[in-house]
């Protein structure tokens, strides 16, 4: 599970993100949600412990990322926001770099990797460089890279930007299918993902918490039943 | 140990994968022959032994070791892939040290390509061959320290070329501080401690027993902390970088 308490960042002056405390539990799968330049990224960050908050803590299955940056890390996959790589290597030895780091050895190393690369339907790009990748491509490769060690949590910063509209359903369909028991955050700006994937959903603007609710609880704010307007209302 | 492991051998199959890597060790082995055989007149000299190259080396590394430093950690911070890196459950420490050792490993091939130096002496002559092994190290233990410097200049800026200037400037200015000329310009004002203390400090007063093939443990340690100071640099730089 992760859990976050007052959790904050501020750039010189700026506040990013403002006192945001939430927790996922197992099973959930919470959709983040805000206009571009909320925070939900700098949130992300910093719960995968790739920046230091200004203030408050976040946890991940009970590891505080600041004190126990390691344990947290280990229970974690991670998509960084553009699924940055490194455009020199190959699709295959990168997530075998990967695997490498996350502590995977031997038959399950083998069978680890055989499953992703499958699963994300890399078998004809593993030789590649990953600067020859398409986007989408390139995004498939940062989710194999999250889930390769099967971690209970998953924080994935805009799973489906940048694929075409087969490939989005097939990540839909992807976490639909680890979503049972594990903890799972996305964040997206395409709303029709939260109905799509999504058990409940956290509206920030300005760095502040604005909605939490479940896809219909959300849209049953508003008379149209939208939730486009929903967003417009809480988030503008 | 078995992470750092894995983020050498990442970063050194890195360094062949890219042209850069044998462009500068091409120039590397072009200029240390050029000096090693006509500016340093290996053959003219008459002496079995490879002075006229180790001289020459820590003017080499002003260009070699910010060319292979420089994208230890700016080009992990312009592409992003440093978010991948360090949310991976790794230690900066370990992540600069992985790096680090692979930039070590590359110079030392570097240093072994100039193996034919070595034949020709030994073909035309005696050497002490003793004398020239140790001068070798002393050479791979003088890289570490310029490479530290590179890692650290690599660690503060996303540009490569601003990674290679600074560490280029780094390593002239403790190079330089061993010059007469430099040593001079001190002793006219400054009390002989300080004068001392910066002459002490330099590559070059700790290089020149090296080249001479004597590995005094004072000249190894000097190196060391030497390395052993910009790493730790580096990594408080990149911490420091996540609070920002």
């Amino acid at each position: 599970m992760i859990k976050t308490q007052n959790l904050s960042k501020n750039y010189d002056g700026i506040l990013a993100v403002d006192d945001l405390s939430f927790s996922v539990e197992p099973g959930e799968v919470l959709g983040f949600l805000g206009p571009n330049g909320a925070g939900k990224s700098t949130t992300m960050r910093m719960i995968a412990g790739f920046i230091t908050p200004t203030g408050g803590t976040a946890s991940i299955c009970g590891h505080d990322i600041q004190q126990e940056p390691l344990q947290a890390k280990a229970m974690l996959g991670y998509l960084p926001e553009g699924a940055p790589h490194y455009g020199e290597m190959s699709v295959g030895s990168f997530l075998e770099f990967i695997a490498d780091l996350r502590g995977l050895a031997g038959a399950v190393r083998k069978s680890r990797l055989d499953h992703v690369i499958g699963r994300l339907q890399l078998d004809g790009v593993i030789a590649q460089t990953m600067e020859t990748l398409s986007k989408g491509f390139k995004r498939r490769v940062g989710l194999a890279q999250a889930i390769v060690h099967d971690p209970p949590v998953l924080i994935l910063d805009e799973p489906t930007d940048g694929l075409d509209p087969i490939q989005k359903h097939e990540v839909r369909t992807l976490i639909g299918e680890i979503a049972k028991e594990k903890t799972i955050v996305i964040s997206t700006h395409i709303l029709e993902e939260v109905d799509a994937v999504c058990t409940r959903a956290l509206i920030i603007a300005r760095g502040k918490l604005v909605a939490d609710d479940t896809p219909a609880g959300l849209r049953a704010r508003a008379p149209s039943g939208r939730l486009d307007d929903v967003f417009r209302a809480v988030a503008a | 140990m078995k992470t750092v492991r894995f983020i050498m051998r990442r970063e050194l199959s890195g360094y062949f994968s890219t042209p850069i890597a044998y462009v500068v060790l091409v120039i590397f082995l072009l200029l240390a022959n050029w000096f090693a055989f006509w500016t340093g007149a290996l053959y003219e000299r008459g002496q079995a032994d490879l002075a006229p190259l180790f001289t020459f080396v820590p003017w080499l590394y002003l260009f070699l070791i910010p060319a292979v430093s420089m994208r230890l950690w700016s080009e992990e911070r312009r592409s992003g892939s440093i978010e991948l890196l360090l949310t991976q459950p790794v230690t900066l420490w370990q992540a600069v040290l992985g790096k680090f050792l692979a930039a070590w490993i590359f110079i030392g091939i570097a240093l072994a390509l100039t193996f034919p130096a070595w034949i020709t002496v030994n073909m035309l002559g005696n050497p002490d061959n003793g004398a020239i092994f140790a001068a070798y190290l002393g050479c791979f233990f003088v890289a570490a320290g310029f490479l530290a410097v590179g890692s650290f200049t690599s660690s503060i800026t996303k540009n490569q070329l601003i990674a290679f200037l600074l560490a280029a400037a780094v390593c002239v200015v403790l190079l330089m501080a061993g010059f007469p000329a430099v040593i001079n310009l001190f002793q006219r004002w400054a009390p002989a401690w300080l004068v001392e203390g910066v002459a002490s400090l330099s590559f070059l007063t700790h290089f020149e027993n090296i080249t001479k093939g004597v590995l005094d443990l004072r000249d190894v340690l000097y190196y060391a902390l030497i390395t052993l100071f910009f790493l730790l640099a580096s990594t408080v730089v990149l911490e420091s970088r996540k609070s920002k």
